[in-house]
């Protein structure tokens, strides 16, 4: 494949990238909301984009599958980041990644070090090393989805979700009471692309970059 | 579900295995004419002397068991480098410049490449006791034969240096566990991340570290190098040593790239990747390691490479096999038949009852006798 393929997820990260793409002079032909495709053209011949989901975009740029990506902090630290580059934060998609609990709930007395409490997320990689640094036992429940709804119906003491106003937390009378880390989209790169195909990725790269007003 | 093998672990069949094989005698042919002598060490060992030299990188991708004889823990190898290096520091005990090379499988507990295996075919080569660049541009121009012999498209080598990280973690006053988690923010060019864990660190160690991530590219980089990185001598050094094997291996596709120090806690001077179109990962590894014999009771200054033949075949064509030809099982041909495979062709006897076609068997021709002459004719099923 001579060209260049960039992999994103569409929603949020596919709007808030189309001015970064504007910037590298590409411009999808279509867009992913209305299209069903999952390989969109772009105004530039070599250049496509294919739409994933966001927590398979590390994996399609780690085999070679896109040569860039664009993917959340959260789905890079749960992936792990394995053969990826990750040269950009692009500051785009920003949100946090928090704890939460029904509101009520005494989370500073369900989480003294030693003692053991129940937290549904999707983030299990990262849950886990957040609780295991604070010393207190967690018992980890995977869910896909809809994650304020396991602490209403007993299924958990808490949540690990990503939250952006809060408007869903509050909605369902859960409270956000820790931080673990804010959260934005990062651009990452395959290894072997960029080696073998800078002279085409370096200047998509460095648009980016001075699109978010790095260097 | 029977006969179902253990995830990551994988047959090769006659068509690939054949390619493995051409690509293996290729190689090892090519190492020799250069005076690398093939060494064996074997499959398993305890585990001490497994992990020295190279103990934090190798611990957790062995697999072990016990020895039922001496009740020792012994492990699968997961690296032939170190056992190698054993070799040359303890068992050879030449002086001088000792040239070695191996050709074997290992053993990860978990895929460690995209290659998505567990059982690589690893294949490499050492060239110990020599410290000079002329050694690390000997291993290069090898590597650079071997790709050849290979029949890569498209490849390029990239060239670091351990010495420019260790003089900047050192400026940075980083130890420990900080310093291998800047390390490893370095390989993955992680610079959100890695601006992050520097805020703390001075300057001019931390604006250095955070260049070294956008330090890839042709030659140039040397140059933006020198005037990007602090004035130091180890630093200095380094770059004249890259300096030197551009000039040195002009004909070869070098790039560089100064971040690029690929994990292996035992290298420690110029170290180097190679990539090849398709590939999504580095299809060679090597570089200096002057340090690991001392472990083995004799520092011996040390470079190499290895790669995955198994990784190696996806990156190639496996021509089609050419096709044999069928031979009755009468006596009577036994001469035409050893003639004919002396020729180089591939030979095989009719055996009777035989219940499929030859064509699956391999066989495109045949030999039969018209008129007292043998003759090889197209198969006729």
């Amino acid at each position: 494949m001579d060209g260049i393929t960039l992999a994103l997820s569409k929603g949020r990260i596919f709007e808030e990238t189309l001015p970064l793409l504007a910037a590298a002079g590409i411009v999808p032909q279509e867009n992913p909301e209305t299209s069903r495709k999952l390989i969109i053209g772009t105004n530039r011949p070599n250049v496509r984009l294919v739409i994933v989901r966001a927590t398979d975009t590390p994996t399609y740029v780690q085999w070679g599958a896109a040569d860039l990506g664009i993917a959340g902090k959260d789905v890079l630290l749960e992936h792990g980041g394995a053969g990826l580059y990750v040269p950009l934060d692009l500051k785009i998609a920003c949100c946090r990644l928090c704890v939460a609990v029904p509101e009520g709930f005494d989370y500073a007395a369900a989480t003294r070090p030693g003692s053991r409490i129940r937290v549904a997320t999707k983030y299990i990689a990262t849950a886990r090393q957040h609780f295991a640094a604070k010393g207190v036992h967690v018992d980890l429940i995977k869910l896909y989805g809809s994650m304020e709804l396991a602490p209403l119906v007993g299924l958990a003491d808490a949540i690990v979700d990503l939250v952006s106003s809060g408007g869903t937390l509050r909605a369902n009378q859960l409270a956000e009471v820790e931080e673990i880390m804010p959260i934005s989209s990062r651009l990452i790169v395959n290894q072997a692309a960029l080696k073998l195909k800078q002279d085409r990725l370096q200047p998509v790269i460095d648009a980016f970059a001075g699109a978010i007003g790095h260097e | 579900m029977r006969w179902v093998l253990p995830e990551y672990i994988q047959d090769v069949l006659p068509d690939e295995a054949a390619t493995i094989e051409r690509l293996r005698r290729g190689l090892l042919d090519a190492f020799a004419a250069s005076g690398y002598q093939l060494v064996q060490p074997p499959l398993l060992e305890y585990m001490d002397s497994l992990l020295t030299g190279a103990g934090r990188d190798l611990r957790l991708r062995t697999v072990q068991l016990v020895d039922q004889l001496s009740g020792r823990t012994m492990g699968v190898r997961a690296d032939m480098t170190p056992q190698v290096a054993r070799i040359d520091a303890h068992l050879l005990n030449r002086h001088g410049v000792t040239r070695l090379c191996y050709c074997g499988s290992v053993l990860h507990t978990l895929p460690a490449s995209l290659s998505a295996t567990r059982e690589p075919l690893q294949i490499g080569a050492e060239l110990y006791g020599h410290a000079g660049l002329e050694a690390d541009a000997e291993i290069l121009r090898l590597l650079a034969d071997g790709l050849g012999v290979v029949g890569l498209a498209q490849w390029r080598l990239d060239l670091g240096h351990m010495g420019l990280f260790r003089a900047l973690a050192g400026l940075a006053e980083l130890s420990g566990e900080r310093e291998e988690v800047v390390f490893d923010l370095l390989q993955a060019k992680d610079a959100p991340s890695l601006a992050e864990v520097l805020a703390e660190v001075p300057e001019p160690a931390r604006a250095a570290l955070l260049a070294l991530p956008g330090l890839y590219g042709g030659r140039e980089v040397l140059t933006q190098a020198r005037q990007r990185l602090p004035d130091d001598d180890a630093v200095r050094q380094a770059l004249n040593d890259l300096e030197h094997l551009a000039e040195t291996l002009t004909d070869l596709p070098v790039r560089f790239d100064l971040s690029d120090l690929r994990g292996y806690h035992y290298h420690s001077g110029v170290v180097f990747a190679a990539y090849g179109a398709g590939q999504p990962g580095a299809i060679a590894l090597g570089g200096r390691y002057d340090l690991i014999g001392q472990d083995f009771g004799r520092g011996r200054p040390a470079t190499g490479f290895s790669m995955d033949l198994r990784q190696l075949v996806l990156a190639v064509d496996c021509p089609p096999r050419r096709g044999g030809i069928l031979a009755p099982t009468d006596s009577a041909a036994d001469g035409e038949v050893a003639r004919l495979r002396s020729a180089g062709e591939v030979v095989m006897r009719a055996l009777p009852g035989h219940d499929g076609t030859w064509r699956e068997a391999g066989c495109d021709r045949q030999l039969v006798c018209r008129s007292g002459q043998w003759a090889v004719v197209p198969l006729q099923e």
